[in-house]
């Protein structure tokens, strides 16, 4: 074991304070981890915990509300963008976030969502993609590839049947409303660095009130995909990315002008 | 010479994913055999010498449950 | 047949395909979702339609567009997924097609848990749509009961043109028990009289529920109450256990009612002369029996999985002509049978006869869990 003494070291990196210290229920490996304390970084260094209230949805991000030190309300499932919209409207100098998955975000959800963007409701969305319900055993979601398996399309996702997938990014970018709609991805350390960036640009957006902000997230399923957390990253970058291209798909002009 | 680095890894919080070890690109990381956190994982510690601190693993690490350091840069 | 054993979620699933299930649409919520992913390779298997729709509202739409060509057709789900529903079901019942519904009811209100509770109770046997509408509540306690209720629904669904709900505590869609499947039924050939099927001109049809003269609505309301009074003349059903000679009756409908029944058969084997009544139709309710029940009995205690649900109903058919009082857990606790032991005991040497509402006298009891 390698022992270094650390007296006359600085910090490079430690946890940051808006998560709160205690261990996720999420699944070893599960990017919902790395999203939350990507999300809890930004927070901290634009000091917006005393102010900020998120909006926790149905899925795993049920349990959000369990690891950020700022207030949260719990929204029912796919209606997380309309309670987003009811704090914002009485509460306009708070920061509101959203954090969904797909199956709540672009299948129960689609109206709410796309209502939400259209207003250009002055709030942040942070979309969790990763291909399946995640919660409830790893049923097929919106998201899901075709030709994928998941335990309700058992032979694959056959698209005539089941139709294509959804690309919510580029769909809500369509909206007038809509102003910052990027798609980072979560598989490895260049990607997470540049999630962070639009995670940072996103919360601009709402902090400078430019209108509706989100940021997909390429994530992770290990267990429903039945791979390891490593093989999990490989499968997201080889399948999922050329799917779902990363990229920035809607940005005020003003953004362009802010440098992080 | 990189700088001399070190991480410390929270035991309450590593679930043994790997992702750091996957991801370190001096290969200084592996899971402690000798250990069971009390949620039942190896949890994952600095196995080698050769860290620089360049923080990759705690880019990756879905827990935040490393911190690292890095000896500070020798000033003239 | 053979007897094999089966979780109750994938048995109502295979029970309903038997019958003749021409087509299902659903959505994943716990605690029912393995009866979706068991559909899901089963009917495709059998080149019946299958889809998992973009949420419970679209998956009772659909329900309803199947429903209106005379289709076999059903859907499942869980309280946060009932309320979804309801606006459907009403459009449902008011434009008089059938449809099979499977509630697996989880602990509430709100988003609650994944535990099982009685807690949908009011929702589907007093109403959750909007209007005047009734429809059939059959409530089984094991997986076999609810294999044989689903397969009959259909049936009843088709003959009264009504909704057809199976309420299941989660605990029997999760639990798996030996259950023997009845024969697979050919699906229909034949297209009912009323159903949309391509027509025109004399010959065309219309499904709708819109009824913009208040008279015309007022026909249809009457219509489906005097169907609805048939239902009520032909479709009760429960189950009794122990009541002869019994002066304390349980009623309790299930799991509340099979874990009643434990504690029954303990009080009888202890000399206590008590009973059980376990009603399967919540809706109609067996008021004629639970009235005549009263006139036998000293005592009634009305046991369930929510706060005081189906007691409304046993108050009213009691109309007050014995003592009634109350157990319930709620929020997803299951009672053990020793507690409702303890209050048979409790009645059997001393009811509390006070005048107060059995509700309020149980929460007065409740009080050891501080809030």
């Amino acid at each position: 074991m390698a022992t270094v003494d650390i007296k006359n070291m600085e910090v490079v990196y430690e946890r940051p304070k808006t998560l709160i210290n205690k261990i996720t229920t999420y699944c070893p490996g599960c990017t919902h981890g790395t999203a939350h304390r990507l999300v809890a970084e930004v927070i901290d260094e634009m000091g917006l915990s005393d102010t900020t209230i998120g909006v926790a949805s149905v899925g795993c991000s049920a349990f959000s509300y369990d690891y950020f030190d700022c207030d949260f309300v719990a929204a029912p499932h796919g209606r997380a963008p309309a309670m987003a919209t009811g704090i914002k409207r009485v509460k306009p100098d708070r920061i509101v976030f959203t954090y969904q998955g797909d199956g709540d975000m672009i299948s129960i959800g689609t109206g709410e969502i796309v209502a939400a963007a259209a207003r250009g409701e002055n709030i942040t969305v942070i979309f969790i993609n990763n291909a399946n319900y995640g919660m409830t055993g790893g049923q097929m979601a919106p998201t899901t590839l075709p030709d994928m398996k998941t335990t309700s399309s058992p032979h694959g996702r056959d698209v005539k049947k089941m139709g294509y997938p959804i690309r919510a990014s580029e769909l809500l970018s369509t909206l007038d409303g809509a102003s910052y709609i990027v798609r980072r991805s979560l598989h490895d350390a260049k990607n997470i660095r540049k999630a962070k960036k639009a995670i940072r640009m996103a919360f601009e957006t709402q902090v400078r009130g430019l209108g509706f902000s989100m940021v997909e997230l390429l994530s992770t399923c290990p267990t429903n995909w039945h791979l390891t957390p490593t093989d999990a990253s490989n499968w997201l970058e080889e399948r999922m990315v050329p799917y779902y291209p990363i990229g920035d798909y809607k940005v005020h002009p003003v953004l362009n002008e802010i440098k992080i | 010479m990189p700088l001399k680095g070190t991480i410390i890894v929270d035991e309450n919080l590593c679930k043994a994913c790997e992702l750091c070890i996957e991801a370190c690109p001096q290969h200084v990381i592996a899971l402690d055999d000798e250990k069971i956190t009390p949620r039942g994982f190896h949890p994952a510690y600095l196995a080698e010498d050769g860290c620089t601190g360049c923080g990759i693993c705690a880019l990756v690490c879905p827990e935040a449950a490393i911190t690292v350091y890095r000896e500070k840069p020798a000033r003239k | 047949m053979t007897r094999e054993f089966w979780k109750g979620n994938e048995a109502f699933a295979e029970a309903a395909v038997r019958a003749g299930l021409q087509a299902y649409f659903g959505y994943p919520i716990t605690p029912q979702t393995e009866a979706l992913e068991y559909m899901s390779h089963r009917m495709p298997e059998l080149g019946r339609p299958f889809l998992q729709a973009e949420s419970e509202l679209g998956a009772i739409n659909m329900v309803y567009g199947a429903a209106c060509t005379g289709a076999r057709v059903m859907t499942s789900t869980s309280g946060p997924g009932t309320s979804l529903m309801v606006e459907g079901l009403s459009y449902i019942a008011a434009t008089e097609v059938p449809m099979v519904l499977v509630d697996v009811v989880r602990g509430g209100p709100g988003l609650g848990n994944i535990v099982p509770s009685q807690q949908d109770y009011n929702q589907m046997v007093h109403g959750g749509g909007h209007g005047d509408y009734h429809q059939i509540v059959l409530a089984p306690a094991s997986v076999q009961e609810t294999v044989d209720i689903t397969y009959n629904m259909f049936d009843l669904a088709e003959k009264y043109l009504t909704i057809g709900v199976v309420m299941i505590d989660g605990s029997i869609g999760q639990m798996m028990e030996p259950a023997e499947m009845p024969p697979m039924l050919e699906i229909r050939k034949d297209i009912p009289d009323w159903a949309v099927r391509g027509g025109k001109g004399n010959n065309r049809r219309v499904k709708t529920s819109i009824y913009f003269a208040a008279e015309d609505m007022e026909k249809t309301n009457l219509r489906m109450m005097r169907r609805w009074q048939q239902i009520v003349k032909n479709e009760i059903r429960y189950k009794e256990y122990f009541m002869d000679g019994a002066k304390i009756a349980v009623v309790g409908y299930g799991s509340a009612g099979r874990i009643a029944l434990s504690a029954v058969r303990t009080a009888r084997s202890q000399g206590l002369p008590v009973g059980l009544i376990r009603p399967i139709s919540l809706s109609p309710f067996p008021k004629q029996l639970i009235s005549e029940i009263a006139e036998q009995v000293d005592s009634i205690l009305v046991v369930e999985m929510n706060t005081g649900m189906m007691l409304d109903d046993v108050l009213c058919a009691v109309q007050g002509k014995t003592h009634v009082e109350f157990y319930g857990r709620s929020g997803g606790v299951i009672p053990f049978p020793g507690e409702i032991l303890k209050e048979i005991e409790r009645i059997s040497k001393k009811p509390k006869k006070d005048g107060r509402h059995p509700r309020d006298l149980w929460l007065e009891r409740m009080e050891s869990i501080s809030v």
